[in-house]
């Protein structure tokens, strides 16, 4: 590949969130600001290998794509032109006289993702179109990643762009007495996006890799905006503390799953983990405790313990039931039961777990769960039928051969 | 942008006319409409009568329809809307969230189909 491709593609990768929500800041039409984007990395295919990679890339683009729209804006029948479309035309036309400085690029990320984020719009499509405009995520990746057609998510993102522009949902921060009601929505959508990082549903982990990245900024981001808002902190620690884990998950030789008390601690980024603790004790002193802050907290237990024999269950069971209360959540108890198992042994996690046999059913670390209690409890046959029902409902390689081997171990 | 405001409530949970309940419920009513015509953005808005006074009328294949009562029966009715002129949707439903009926029943925003 040219160094010039190699160029733009980094550039596609490290910023197209960034230049997609400048462009619709400043254009205020998603599909106006995709279409013109396409429109000038088309062109820097064509002019960069000939004319060199510019000095700015990210700003190239964007005033490229500026002018890409206004083409398409002029190139449309004065008479069939919407009463906004030719008020922007009036606006980028007055720009082209006095363009912005090539190197100020404003972050409208964040007015953008409350946009995608905004409770008018169906929670399945918010994550769909925050990964879409501010990940830069392929339909195809988004579609994989939510196991749902490609074409259904497709038009997910359609109607949610025609909504915005219809009911006139906008681009804008929203005013601080709504702050707190809004600002849930758009945590989750966050952590959304760093899961689906984090957990690696494609064998494509450096896109995977970068979706924890963008989920970080933007999580710093909201911390910056609004530095008044614990949860925003609890969320930021979280994904800190979670990805200072990162190199040391999957068996690079294998590609299997490595459990948290197998994994290599001195290769824990602990750079990372020290701000995480720091983020998180920040937020504790505001006394407002969420899901995020006890979730942060349970994995600065983790982090803290130098080996795994010094984790403090005790004091992770606890965190686990404050969170229970917090959150109705089956998910939330069988992770406290797990901390209680440690504690307490494998048979009391099994009593735990059993109230939750039928909501948990299709829940595949439910099996897991169950499946190494019963090992543990040196009950072989069931142990087997639980991990048999586990490896029927994973498509993860790592974690595939890690039950498998555990299977076979019985 | 302008969106239509429509308020729907149970009208069997609606306070009896002449209570105090129903003084205070259109107190707030009044309230609504001066705080958004002073903000400017008011435009217009009426409480419609019960659907027990509602008429319905539908024409199939040329022959005209005319049946007692509202469209469908539901659980809440429509009662009455406001029409506003707003910035954008976050200002529209601000304005929806002041309403008293949103207290008891529920206020669907819609926005006007401006001609293309």
């Amino acid at each position: 590949m040219s160094p010039e491709r190699l160029a733009l593609d980094a550039v596609f990768r490290e910023a197209h969130g960034r230049i997609l929500a400048s462009l619709i800041g400043g254009l205020r039409d998603f599909d106006l600001a995709e279409d013109s984007l396409q429109e000038a990395f088309a062109t820097a295919i064509e002019t960069w290998p000939r004319d060199g990679v510019p000095r700015s890339p990210a700003s190239w683009l964007i005033t490229t794509a500026r002018r890409k729209a206004l083409d398409r804006l002029r190139r449309q029948q004065v008479g069939t032109r919407k009463l906004a479309e030719a008020a922007l035309l009036a606006a980028l036309e007055r720009e082209e006289f006095s363009p912005p400085m090539e190197s100020v690029i404003t972050d409208e990320r964040l007015r953008l993702i409350f946009t995608c984020c905004h409770p008018a719009l169906p929670p399945e499509a918010r994550a769909a179109l925050t990964l879409r405009t501010l990940g830069g995520l392929t339909t195809g990746e988004i579609a994989r990643a939510f196991l749902v057609p490609e074409a259904t998510l497709a038009q997910r993102l359609v109607r949610a762009k025609q909504k915005i522009r219809d009911a006139g949902i906008p681009y804008a921060v929203p005013a601080d007495g709504d702050l707190p009601e809004r600002l849930g929505p758009v945590l989750t959508v966050v952590y959304l996006v760093f899961n689906e990082g984090y957990s690696a549903t494609s064998a494509d982990t450096l896109v995977r890799r970068e979706l924890c990245s963008e989920a970080i900024r933007l999580g710093r981001l909201l911390v910056q905006l609004m530095p008044d808002e614990p949860e925003a902190r609890g969320l930021l620690a979280l994904m800190l503390l979670h990805d200072s884990r990162r190199d040391t998950r999957v068996d690079p030789i294998t590609g299997q799953l490595v459990l948290l008390e197998d994994q290599d601690r001195s290769r824990w980024v602990h750079q990372q983990i020290d701000e995480g603790i720091e983020v998180l004790e920040t937020a504790l002193r505001r006394h407002r405790p969420g899901p995020y802050q006890l979730q942060a907290a349970i994995a600065a237990v983790h982090a803290e313990a130098a080996t795994p024999a010094e984790t403090d269950w005790r004091q992770i069971a606890a965190l686990y039931e404050r969170l229970a209360g917090l959150v109705q959540s089956p998910v939330v108890e069988l992770n406290w039961a797990v901390a209680v198992a440690m504690v307490d042994g494998p048979e009391r996690g099994l009593t735990l777990v059993a109230p939750l046999a039928e909501r948990l059913d299709a829940y595949q670390p439910y099996h897991a769960t169950r499946a190494d209690f019963l090992r543990r409890l040196g009950r072989p046959t069931e142990a087997a039928e639980a991990y048999e029902r586990a490896i029927e409902m994973t498509s993860n390689g790592a974690e595939l051969g890690f039950l498998k081997a555990r299977l076979g171990g019985l | 942008m302008r969106y239509m405001l429509l308020i729907y409530t149970d009208e069997t949970s609606e306070p009896t006319d002449g209570t105090s309940d129903e003084a205070t419920m259109m107190e707030g009513y009044g309230r609504f409409a001066q705080e958004a015509t002073e903000a400017g953005v008011m435009k217009g808005g009426e409480r419609l009568q019960p659907i027990s006074a509602a008429t319905t009328v539908r024409v199939r294949e040329g022959r005209t329809m005319v049946t007692d009562g509202p469209f469908a029966e539901t659980k809440e009715q429509l009662g009455g809307f406001f029409f506003l002129d707003c910035t954008d949707l976050d200002e529209a439903l601000a304005y929806a969230a002041k309403i008293p009926g949103a207290q008891i029943g529920s206020i669907e925003v819609r926005p006007v189909w401006e001609g293309d």
